[in-house]
């Protein structure tokens, strides 16, 4: 049987039914998707069924989990986040700035980390050989990019706005456009890989994945801000983007929190 | 609430997490990424195994980060696991010396990794082990577990997390013994023999 975009938004809409259910019956704010989330099929198989353990890092602040691996300048290479450079050429496509800042979850700034960052081209193609849209390829274009923050948690990348893609999960299935972003925090319980969105995508209500973010508020954490001031003239487009990191770290053992 | 230079830090939502999707392969994984032992060092073991589904197949597109202290129980906090070369952009592979503790390693088309690190020291109050962090596309949010080793059957039985978990399930977080200080570790996603995966409070 052939799945189409209504039996999808069909799922999406009761899996937001299910979760107002459960935020009448008093169950707290869900600010990740499940990893159960049947619309998107791929998860499917790939979630456990058996409750996670749970481990309390104040009972052993000497825990591994609550140190993060080291990133210096030795692993990066100049003009890593300006995708726009890493070629002979000019990538095609609408240039962009994006800048932010990389904050844990009592709002303070992760210095020094390392963020990487890979997306579609302007047309909606990845360069990976497993890709099979046939948009495209930029041969001015790799879509990858990394930085480390500064000493306010700061982060910017220089690159073109990627287009939307069709996944063939279902007919017509379309990703609204992303950037896909990874994250060390201040201890590896922080690690966090997610993606960015542009303002105003009319696929919004129709991304499985994106609507796996059953929590409105939460949901609106991934779309980047348009931000005039960002903007470099005559250049690129400004958007802007905070990245918050959950999860617990040695401050926290620390305090006996 | 902690000052920072810039002024008063406030409490703030977190960013939900997000699958990697399919197509990480040309950002994240590296050359020399499960290379993370220093060339010829005496305390280096081999890790491999398989990452399979609730089917029992094997991931072809998943990723794991490991994450351990050296021998002697301290945590690296060195960077250059990704070391550059500065004229061409390219991946140099690690400097063959330093323990930078952390590595990187993708599934091979048959859901096999691999990796050689350093034999963790213990730390704290917990036996030793490598901490793991497992990536794939259709996995919405990353999933810790450990790897813990089988060589000090002491050190387990009074390890807290260990003493925790039902006992048909706790040789899901202890490799296998190969000999040689070869070890195996395979990693069920859902169903039969599931691992036990662990959140961080
Ligand atoms: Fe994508």
């Amino acid at each position: 049987m052939t799945l189409t975009q209504q039996d999808i938004d069909r799922e999406i809409a009761a899996e937001r039914a299910a979760y107002a259910e459960r935020r009448a019956g008093g169950a707290p704010v869900e600010h990740h998707p499940r990893r159960d989330y049947a619309p998107y099929r791929s998860s499917a198989l790939r979630h456990p069924v058996q409750p996670l353990v749970a481990i309390d890092v104040g009972e052993d602040p000497e825990l591994v989990e609550l140190r993060s691996p080291a990133f210096g300048e030795r692993d990066l290479a100049a003009g890593d986040d300006d995708l726009t450079r890493q070629h002979a050429g000019e990538p095609i496509g609408e240039r962009i700035t994006v800048e932010g800042r990389l904050l844990d979850r009592a709002g303070r700034p992760v210095r020094g980390q390392l963020i990487e960052i890979w997306q579609a081209n302007s047309a909606g193609r990845y360069a990976h050989r497993r890709e099979r849209h046939d948009a495209p390829l930029d041969p001015n274009f790799s879509g990858v990019g990394r930085a480390l923050t500064d000493g306010g948690g700061r982060y910017r990348f220089t690159t073109v706005r990627p287009g939307p893609y069709p996944w063939r999960q279902h007919v017509n299935a379309w990703r609204p456009a992303h950037i896909h972003f990874s994250l060390f925090g201040a201890a590896f319980t922080q690690r966090l890989v997610t993606q960015m969105y542009f303002p105003g995508d009319p696929l919004f209500p129709h991304d499985p994945i994106l609507q796996s973010v059953t929590d409105d508020a939460a949901r609106r954490r991934l779309v980047a801000a348009y931000d005039h001031s960002l903007s470099v003239p005559e250049f690129s487009m400004g958007y802007r983007w905070d990245i918050v990191l959950d999860g617990p770290h040695a401050t926290w053992a620390g305090e006996g929190r | 609430m902690t000052e920072t230079g810039t002024g008063r830090a406030e409490p703030v939502l977190p960013t939900p997490s997000h699958t990697v999707g399919p197509f990480y392969g040309h950002a994240l994984p590296f050359p020399g990424g499960g290379d993370i032992a220093p060339l010829g060092h005496p305390d280096t073991i081999t890790l491999r195994g398989r990452v399979l589904d609730g089917a029992g197949e094997p991931l072809p597109d998943a990723f794991l980060e490991l994450w351990g202290a050296g021998p002697d129980g301290e945590v690296a906090r060195i960077d250059g696991s990704m070391r550059r070369d500065p004229a061409s952009g390219g991946f140099l592979g690690r400097d063959g010396v330093e323990f930078t503790g952390w590595g990187r390693v993708q599934t091979d088309a048959g859901g096999h990794w691999s990796a050689r690190t350093l034999r963790p020291g213990a730390r704290g109050r917990c036996a030793p082990y490598l901490s793991v962090c497992v990536f794939a596309r259709g996995l919405m949010k990353h999933l810790f577990t450990r790897i813990y080793l089988p060589d000090h059957p002491a050190a387990l039985a009074a390890d807290p997390l260990l003493a925790r978990v039902a006992e048909d399930r706790r040789a899901t977080l202890i490799a296998a013994d190969r000999g040689r200080g070869a070890y195996g570790f395979d990693i069920r996603l859902q169903g039969e023999g599931e691992t036990v995966f662990l959140e961080y409070q």
